[in-house]
């Protein structure tokens, strides 16, 4: 029997130009261009004023660590315990859940507030998905 | 809503609560319905109002025998039944129906004949929050802790002391699963769970129900039992994804939830004799002290610590033991609302003397929905 995997997200029409994104080593926001609000997850209008003229531009793929659990049970299909399930603060506004890599999966070494960048994980063919590690310099 | 015209005339929870391996879900939610129509000393066919969450309403009212006219499957989470309180409260006023009946049950521990529940690959959830490990409300609803803590400088000692206050609330339960004295040592080093919680500072997973009977307060006074006001009522929803909470120093539901039901009543906090918050997880006590108003959120952490909320205290606090120590089927909020009823009777386990106003305030999901009663037992 095959390994349990961890779960792949399946894109829809409104979110596929953000797995395209990934898949092309970028990571994709949306901003309105009526209000100028940046804003996640991907939507074809915008959240903040309901224009539908809304553009998809490449983001620094920088922010900070926001907040965290290290999770220990029960752990997720694919996943190894201890690890972190973090929410990362982007330089743009919007914040996203991920995971932190190359860095200790300890309350010590995940600092509240570091400052971290985007990095992409291939998982198979179809999905990469974005993580983040703490920034270098 | 104009106040105090709606009253609970019936409650009750299911007969057993704990482990329930003789029942399925759906005769758990017709077992607390019976008790609660009992309690009340009404007829199955005296219900015309029928509201539940995750079972339909056609489900459960086939499975009675009840006939509607007025229904609501409102179903955001463990708070969904504050929500039908308050629902239920406007459609009695507007005439819609006369006496309804809000059922909740889970078999949440032995998991026979529970609904599955999943998260679409295709989901925003699924896409954005699955792929990287959560796995359950134990994973996801403690992600605000480290931020809220850092903001308000609240330490792992006073969340631990959440749990050790309601363990002496439980004590003095029969019902309640746990009842053993702990101490803050204790729950600090307890199993490890989703750092910084550990097992002590999460609830309980049990099996069990409970099921209200509302009807007007002109009604009311026919009843055996005394009645109990639905005195303000507030409810919202933010987000099914915690990552996407507008922050995590508040819960926007939540403030947008209680201080309506603060309104609509007319109290002010110090009027407040008797206080339930939904503990899913110990910060959600620290949340909901702050976000109804009770006090800067500095304070909460401290003011739990130091012993104000437990028996004797002067803002008695989860007086059944909470979802910590109490019970937890997964949907909580039917057994908060349960010991409001209780102590604005005056036949709590644990009864608060001359309580006249509870606040009973509810969580859906993580922090996804909110729902908040103010009870009383003067007109």
């Amino acid at each position: 029997m095959a390994e349990p995997q961890r779960a792949r997200p399946k894109p829809t029409p409104e979110t596929q130009h953000f797995w395209d994104g990934t898949k092309a080593g970028e990571l994709r926001l949306q901003r309105c261009d009526a209000c100028a609000h940046v804003y996640f997850p991907p939507r074809p209008f915008c959240p903040s004023c309901a224009s539908r003229k809304v553009s998809i531009f490449k983001a620094s793929g920088k922010g900070f660590l926001y907040s965290y659990v290290i999770n220990h049970r029960p752990a997720a299909p694919g996943f190894t315990p201890p690890y972190a399930i973090a929410v990362v603060e982007l330089d743009e506004g919007p914040r996203m859940m991920s995971n932190i890599i190359d860095c200790p999966q300890t309350p010590e070494a995940l600092e509240l507030d570091m400052k971290l960048e985007v990095a992409f994980q291939e998982l198979d063919d179809k999905i990469t998905l974005p993580v983040f590690r703490p920034a270098k310099g | 809503m104009r106040k105090n015209q709606v009253a609970v005339v019936g409650a009750a929870e299911t007969t057993e609560l704990g482990v329930i391996t003789n029942a399925s879900q759906l005769q758990l939610h017709a077992d607390a319905a019976l008790n609660a129509i009992a309690d009340a000393g009404l007829k199955l066919s005296d219900i015309d109002g029928f509201a539940t969450a995750v079972e339909t309403p056609q489900q459960v009212c086939h499975y009675l025998g009840i006939k509607p006219t007025w229904v609501d499957g409102t179903s955001v989470g463990g708070c969904s039944f504050m929500l039908h309180v308050r629902h239920a409260a406007a459609a009695i006023e507007a005439g819609l129906c006369k006496t309804v009946l809000i059922t909740h049950a889970e078999s949440g521990k032995s998991m026979i004949g529970k609904l599955p529940r999943s998260t679409p690959a295709d989901s925003l959830n699924g896409q954005f929050e699955a792929p990287y490990g959560v796995y359950g409300p134990p994973s996801m609803f403690p992600i605000p802790v480290l931020r809220f803590m850092k903001t308000y400088g609240i330490t792992h000692e006073q969340l631990a002391s959440v749990a050790v206050v309601q363990r002496e609330w439980a004590a003095k339960n029969p019902r309640a699963m746990m009842k053993e004295p702990i101490t803050v040592n204790d729950v600090l080093n307890s199993r490890m769970i989703a750092y910084p919680f550990r097992l002590l500072q999460c609830c309980l997973v049990t099996d069990g129900g409970g099921a209200l009977i509302l009807t007007s307060a002109d009604r009311a006074r026919d009843f055996p039992r005394k009645p109990v006001y639905i005195m303000g009522t507030g409810e919202s929803v933010e987000t099914p994804m915690v990552s996407q909470m507008e922050t995590f120093n508040s819960s926007r539901a939540f403030k947008t939830a209680g201080p309506l039901a603060f309104k609509e009543a007319g109290i002010a906090h110090g009027d407040v004799d008797h206080l339930m918050i939904y503990d899913a997880f110990a910060h959600l006590p620290l949340f909901g002290l702050g976000d109804l108003g009770f006090m800067p959120y500095e304070e909460t952490g401290q003011f739990i610590a130091d012993g104000n909320t437990r028996p004797g205290g002067k803002l008695p606090l989860n007086t059944n033991g909470g979802g910590l120590s109490y019970m937890h089927s997964g949907m909580y909020g039917m057994y908060a609302l349960q010991e409001s009823v209780r102590q604005m009777r005056g036949i709590a386990p644990a009864q608060v003397p001359n309580a006249k106003i509870s606040v009973c305030h509810g969580v859906g999901g993580m922090f996804a929905a909110s729902g908040t009663i103010v009870f009383t037992n003067e007109r």
